[in-house]
């Protein structure tokens, strides 16, 4: 009697936890953007999870400067999360390639996204798909308006422009003319040279004629960059070679810098630290009347993880993810994070609007290193780093910069040999 | 005529940390070494020798990141024997002064840097000598040494030294331990033997006590030497994985950590990783054995 009651309890338990586990499917997400934590975990999570009871999502994001190194050991040691956030181009194709990632072309929610928007993250021929394209960042500026109306300046439009408002904001003296460091080196190539730098090669023109081998780094429309690139120096706070990115962010948002060399994807902390009136410019052409480029770069996508022992529930979450309900609660959560998703999204941030809407007024671009040109050693973009800074700081000229980074990249690219 | 039996508590007694250092040790730095003989080729894993080094040493692209960092590392060994251990011994000498006072006080203060994490130093110092918000600059403005100050972690010619003095500040504290350990040890008898012929002050610690230390000072320095060709912990929490600017703080551990890992866009490769990090192995091995076999074996030591 007692041994059968033993039995019932035991089996009562057993139902019980098996019922807990059908319900409790846990997917892991992960991400380079700590930046975003509290916004996957009350906006975006709690959306899902109220449409798909049964399905718990855990954001589990590590720091950008180690994600790559650290998803690529968890992938190889089997403890990665279910969803992986993306990386554009090679470094998500090596994994896909390495059979981390699934193949996602099957999806359906696959063709709210055009065909620029998943090139990111396609194989070289465009045969498969493996992540769903999330979103893009714009680079620009962003500027303290209250300043630019207290000195009287005009929101400039052409490079000439751009300098005039520099040399009045440092005559002032009251603030930086222009909060970037170099101490971390990455602002100054994509801040720096892949935010102007499109004006100069003509955007996808260049980009494409670079990739095919028909342009070198060391022509005019390559190395003239860094020539501007070198006139900025004078214009960055004291010490700037020490200053950091977050030193960057901080003196811009404490109103002590008047110009902020930026990506959209600042808007969001900005809002919640500035607290003056602030604007945006997009890159200046050189000669007005110029058409302007922008990059308009596409920066996260989503996958799977091929190992994953939840394929269906995960499965579900990147549909939800490339749906038009998903681009809206991302969009407006995460303004300077633009959805790539065909169906326009409309937008309420006004600083986000203005980025936005110079898609509909340039031509737009990418990062011009991020496509097969940083596949080999060298890499290009990190080159670029190294490169914008030595042109910032002056440590060497734009012609020996043009000339070492086409060394660099003729050294291992058959198309610039 | 009986078998001479087998003592197995030695065997026993062994096991446990021969396991243990075997499997955290000896086998993963065998088995880098053995990756260190293959490459990727197309998704698989091919035998390629010793083409990996054959890259590292003569490509003209791996060769002079190579070069550049084994010089910052000797720069950065050279500061740490320069500096580090001088002052060290001297503060040892100070501290074991019989008439100083608060002695312990000075001494606990002077070795907690050593029990705090990299990151915590590296960030300390980092926002100390911060042109922006550090108590550097408003502290040499105070003296009116403010045109002594500038951005030093983001100059080249500087960075690497002032990363080195920060490391020497924070490790200064293992070589006055020893050496005070050391200095403690030698009998009075000795010391007062040499006061009754006339040695007393600066010349008893230069004729009688150095000598009875340096066999603790050659510890020190291949300590130095095995810590600092091992770095990479302060470097990466205070410069990042590339090392900056434009590579003047790269050392071996943080392009081996790059080239393992991968950085940004540039993607990991464990088999030129696994070379680099054979190169650190042998540039130790080396620095250990012409110590063991060339100078250890030449001191000279006193029975105390």
């Amino acid at each position: 009697m007692t041994r059968n009651k033993l039995k019932l309890a035991l089996a009562t338990l057993g139902l019980v936890a098996t019922g807990a586990q059908a319900q409790d499917v846990t997917l892991t997400i992960e991400s380079w953007r700590n930046d975003d934590l509290a916004l996957w975990q009350q906006e975006i999570i709690p959306a899902f999870e109220a449409e798909h009871s049964g399905i718990k999502v855990i954001f589990s994001p590590s720091a950008p400067t180690e994600y790559n190194a650290a998803l690529n050991s968890k992938l190889d040691a089997g403890s990665a999360g279910d969803i992986i956030t993306c990386r554009p181009f090679d470094a998500s194709l090596a994994l896909f390639e390495a059979g981390h990632l699934t193949d996602l072309d099957d999806m359906e929610a696959m063709n709210n996204f055009s065909d620029v928007a998943k090139s990111a993250w396609q194989t070289d021929d465009g045969s498969a798909t493996f992540c769903v394209p999330m979103a893009s960042v714009i680079h620009g500026f962003i500027y303290n308006a209250d300043a630019f109306e207290e000195l009287g300046i005009e929101v400039p439009t052409t490079e000439a422009g751009f300098f005039a408002a520099l040399d009045k904001i440092k005559e002032d003296g009251g603030y930086i003319p222009m909060a970037m460091g170099t101490n971390d080196q990455w602002e100054a190539a994509t801040m720096g040279y892949n935010n102007i730098g499109p004006n100069y090669w003509r955007g996808e023109e260049g980009r494409r004629a670079l990739i095919a081998g028909e342009q070198k780094l060391t022509d005019d429309a390559w190395v003239a960059p860094y020539e501007t690139l070198a006139r900025w120096g004078d214009y960055l706070g004291d010490g700037y070679e020490a200053q950091t990115y977050p030193d960057s962010q901080n003196l811009f948002t404490l109103g002590r810098a008047a110009i902020y060399p930026a990506g959209s994807w600042e808007i969001a902390g900005f809002n919640a630290q500035a607290d003056f009136a602030m604007g945006a410019f997009k890159p200046p052409v050189r000669n007005a009347g110029d058409t302007c480029y922008i990059s308009d770069h596409t920066d996260i996508g989503i996958g799977m993880n091929a190992a994953t022992d939840n394929p269906e529930a995960a499965e579900t979450f990147l549909a939800w993810v490339g749906s038009p309900e998903f681009a809206s609660i991302f969009g407006n959560a995460l303004p300077g994070f633009f959805p790539l998703s065909k169906t326009p999204v409309e937008l309420t941030d006004p600083l986000a609007k203005e980025f936005v809407s110079w898609r509909g007024e340039c031509e737009s671009t990418i990062r011009s290193t991020y496509q097969i040109l940083s596949r080999g050693t060298p890499n290009l973009e990190n080159e670029t780093w190294g490169a914008s800074v030595a042109a910032i700081k002056g440590t060497a000229s734009p012609a020996e910069l043009g000339q070492r980074l086409q060394e660099g990249l003729a050294s291992w690219y058959a198309p610039q040999q | 005529m009986s078998v001479p039996r087998i003592r197995w508590h030695i065997i026993v007694f062994l096991a446990p940390a021969t396991l243990v250092y075997t499997a955290v040790m000896i086998f993963p730095l065998f088995n880098t070494l053995r990756l260190a003989l293959y490459s990727e080729v197309e998704q698989a894993r091919a035998f390629v020798g010793l083409e990996n080094f054959h890259t590292l040493f003569f490509d003209p692209i791996w060769s002079e990141q190579f070069w550049n960092a084994l010089g910052n590392n000797f720069w950065f060994f050279l500061i740490h024997m320069l500096v580090q251990n001088p002052i060290g011994v001297a503060l040892a000498a100070i501290l074991s002064h019989p008439r100083l006072r608060f002695a312990a006080l000075y001494r606990s203060a002077i070795f907690i840097p050593t029990i705090l994490s990299f990151v915590i130093v590296g960030f300390a110092w980092k926002l100390i000598l911060s042109p922006i918000w550090g108590i550097a600059p408003s502290m040499l403005d105070a003296v009116g040494l403010k045109v002594l100050f500038a951005p030093w972690l983001g100059k080249e010619e500087y960075a690497l030294t002032t990363l080195a003095l920060i490391s020497v500040w924070q490790f200064v504290g293992i070589p006055m331990m020893l050496i005070y350990a050391a200095l403690l040890s030698i009998p009075d008898e000795i010391l007062e033997a040499g006061e009754i012929d006339g040695i007393t002050g600066m010349s008893a610690f230069w004729k009688i006590k150095l000598p009875l230390i340096l066999p603790s000072i050659g510890i020190i320095s291949i300590l130095t030497f095995v810590g600092n060709f091992n770095a990479f912990d302060l470097i990466y929490v205070a410069q990042g994985a590339l090392a900056g600017p434009d590579f003047s703080t790269d050392i071996l551990g943080t392009f081996m950590y790059r080239t393992f890992f991968g950085f940004q866009l540039q993607l990991g490769d464990p088999h030129m990783g696994s070379a680099v990090a054979g190169a650190m192995f042998a540039i130790i091995l080396v620095g250990v054995c012409i110590y063991l076999f060339g100078i250890q074996t030449r001191m000279r030591r006193y029975q105390l």
